[in-house]
């Protein structure tokens, strides 16, 4: 009995540092092959600092609009109770489970030169930030409803029968008790965006300098200079690892107000 | 003084609340969780959207074609939970109702040193006072109150509810309170209403309530007797009140100053004759009346509202006119501050 006991401890043991190796390791794989000073030193090439600019320059302006547009939707659906509000937040959680690639076919079909609207954007780097906004909005939209819908209801009262119009209780008293919540959801859409690889080479193309973002740059480079590559996925390690921190510092630093994590947004 | 009036329909979830009512003083709506209480505050507050008309003297809040909103209905609201904004200093939170009078709020509500506190880290004795504060703070033309004393505990409950009878003195602002408790609102209000599923039973001020319900449920609901008086002294574990009717009862309770001796019909037994029991208070006179509520009877003798059984009531010829002796044990008193 006891030695069965012990058996199972150890099984179980072994097969947690098995899951653990198998995250780590090729990650760490990606700073042990080169070592240091030569990735730094490639971050200089063109290649790299052409996709960096379009990587940041895109997420920049796709996480502008995603709060710009996603706050005002989720703070509807999040104070709101109408009919159709379940499907509401499911067509918003969609994009997260759509592949990457039928997110690309769907962006062309909407905004190819042959589709519905019929427009010139493919192949743009507009075709970058649309791509990164539609694939990474559900992180940040999903999570700023559970943020929204943490707020006691009382306490907007409360501000309105102070006189406080809808701006000024929003503002005042919403967005700061939200704030958290919308901060946690607009790391991770961050980092997925900066992530991005299969809708935008469908939908954006692979140019250096115009539409080659981080990811784009890594997938050319790895057949024609490894190191190149590796040195940028070092960097989009580190960044994607600070990202995390600072959404796992949000998170804790505001625990009274802020309980709901991860969770996804409730659908009614 | 201003006059809220109120008349008014909300469908809820299982009823409709209907409430016609004029608020010149302080009314305090009393019943069961689930009688609409809350709601007619919301209404009155605008936070819901009732059909009919409320209005502070000649200035309309909502009729056909009126509907102000919450921030232009100059309403004081003190939520049941407080609602203080967990994420600004007391100061700040009392600032949000106006800035002018800050200062001198958080001195009236000695609150002063907790100034840059966060709500967090007060009492609930404290949130009630920086609640109240904030709601003075906008400068209300009324006063509203949701269940002011339930979230507070026995001890500090007693000293708010002093606390807020010399408030709604000193502001002289139409107050409505709605709580479950007949005997705060007895204490707070000068009238009380009964609400149950959304429906008035009855008006009236607490000793009516009592000695004349208009239905079983306001009797139940009301029960006690409430016979206002003066502490005289206290000895021996006694205190000793002088009712404003004259006569003398002692209780086991303590309280100083205007007290209400509250006292159940249930525990007051009527005899024909002295019971000589020097453990008991007893009060002699005239049947004012005999009514009947369910199977049991109640007797108004004097100030006091007795409950017996049909058959000794039968047994002791009770009438009108006649006269009797209600006694009342010491230990089945209690005493409430009321406002002088």
């Amino acid at each position: 009995m006891n030695r069965r006991r012990t058996l199972l401890g150890a099984v179980t043991l072994a097969a947690a540092a098995v899951a653990l190796a198998f995250l780590v390791l090729p990650v760490a794989a990606i700073f042990l092959r080169v070592p240091p000073g030569k990735l730094l030193h490639q971050l200089t090439s063109p290649v790299v600092t052409d996709a960096l600019i379009v990587s940041f320059k895109t997420s920049a302006i796709a996480q502008a609009l995603i709060l710009l547009f996603g706050t005002p939707l989720a703070y509807l659906v999040a104070s709101r109770r109408f009919r159709g509000r379940a499907l509401v937040v499911t067509l918003i959680e969609l994009p997260l489970v759509l592949p990457p690639a039928v997110a690309g076919i769907g962006l062309l079909a909407l905004f190819g030169r042959a589709g519905l609207l019929g427009t010139s954007i493919p192949f743009t780097q507009t075709a970058v930030v649309l791509a990164v906004a539609f694939v990474s909005s559900p992180l940040y939209t999903r999570q700023a409803i559970a943020a929204f819908e943490a707020v006691d209801p009382d306490v907007v009262a409360a501000a309105r029968t102070l006189g406080a119009g809808p701006g000024r209780t929003f503002f005042r008293v919403v967005l700061p008790l939200a704030r958290g919540g919308l901060a946690a959801g607009e790391a991770l859409a961050f980092a997925r965006g900066l992530g991005e690889f299969g809708a935008t080479i469908m939908f954006a193309g692979s140019l250096q300098g115009l539409t080659q973002t981080l990811p784009l740059a890594i997938y050319e480079e790895f057949a024609l200079d490894f190191d190149t590559a590796l040195a940028m996925g070092a960097l989009l390690v580190v960044v994607s690892a600070a990202l995390l921190v600072i959404l796992k510092l949000v998170l804790t630093w505001q625990p009274s107000r802020q309980t709901s994590g991860f969770l996804f947004a409730r659908s009614s | 003084m201003a006059t809220l009036s109120a008349d008014f329909r909300l469908p809820l979830r299982s009823f409709e609340l209907r409430l016609a009512l004029e608020v010149e003083r302080t009314v305090a709506l009393v019943g069961p969780s689930g009688a609409g209480k809350s709601s007619v505050l919301r209404a009155i507050a605008g936070l819901a959207r009732p059909s009919g008309r409320i209005a502070l003297d000649d200035e309309v809040w909502l009729d056909a074609d009126v509907c102000r909103g919450p921030d232009q209905r100059r309403v004081g609201l003190v939520f049941q939970e407080y609602a203080l904004f967990p994420h600004l200093s007391v100061e700040r939170n009392v600032a949000f109702g106006g800035k002018e009078r800050v200062a001198e709020l958080l001195e009236r509500f000695r609150i002063s040193h907790l100034a840059h506190a966060r709500p967090r880290e007060l009492s609930g004795g404290e949130r009630q006072r920086v609640a109240l504060a904030r709601a003075l703070a906008r400068d209300p033309g009324v006063l509203l109150l949701d269940e002011p004393l339930s979230a507070l505990d026995a001890h500090t409950k007693e000293a708010v509810r002093l606390e807020l009878q010399e408030l709604l003195q000193a502001f002289e602002l139409p107050t409505l309170i709605v709580t479950h408790d007949y005997e705060d609102a007895a204490a707070l209000a000068g009238t009380v209403g009964v609400l149950v599923e959304g429906e008035l039973r009855q008006l009236g001020s607490p000793a009516e309530l009592v000695s004349q319900p208009s239905d079983p449920f306001v009797a139940s609901f009301t029960g006690a007797n409430l016979l206002r008086g003066h502490v005289q002294l206290l000895d021996d574990g006694l205190t000793r009140v002088r009712l404003e009717s004259g006569e003398i009862v002692y209780s086991t309770d303590t309280a100083q100053g205007e007290v209400g001796v509250i006292v159940y019909p249930w525990d007051v037994s009527i005899g024909r004759i002295h019971a000589d029991d020097s453990a008991l208070n007893l009060i002699r006179g005239e049947i004012a009346s005999v009514s009947r509520v369910g199977n049991r009877v109640r007797v108004r003798i004097g100030p006091l509202t007795a409950e017996v059984t049909e058959a000794s009531a039968e047994r002791l010829e009770l009438a009108r006119g006649g006269i009797a002796i209600a006694s009342f044990k010491a230990t089945g008193t209690r005493l409430v501050p009321l406002a002088g």
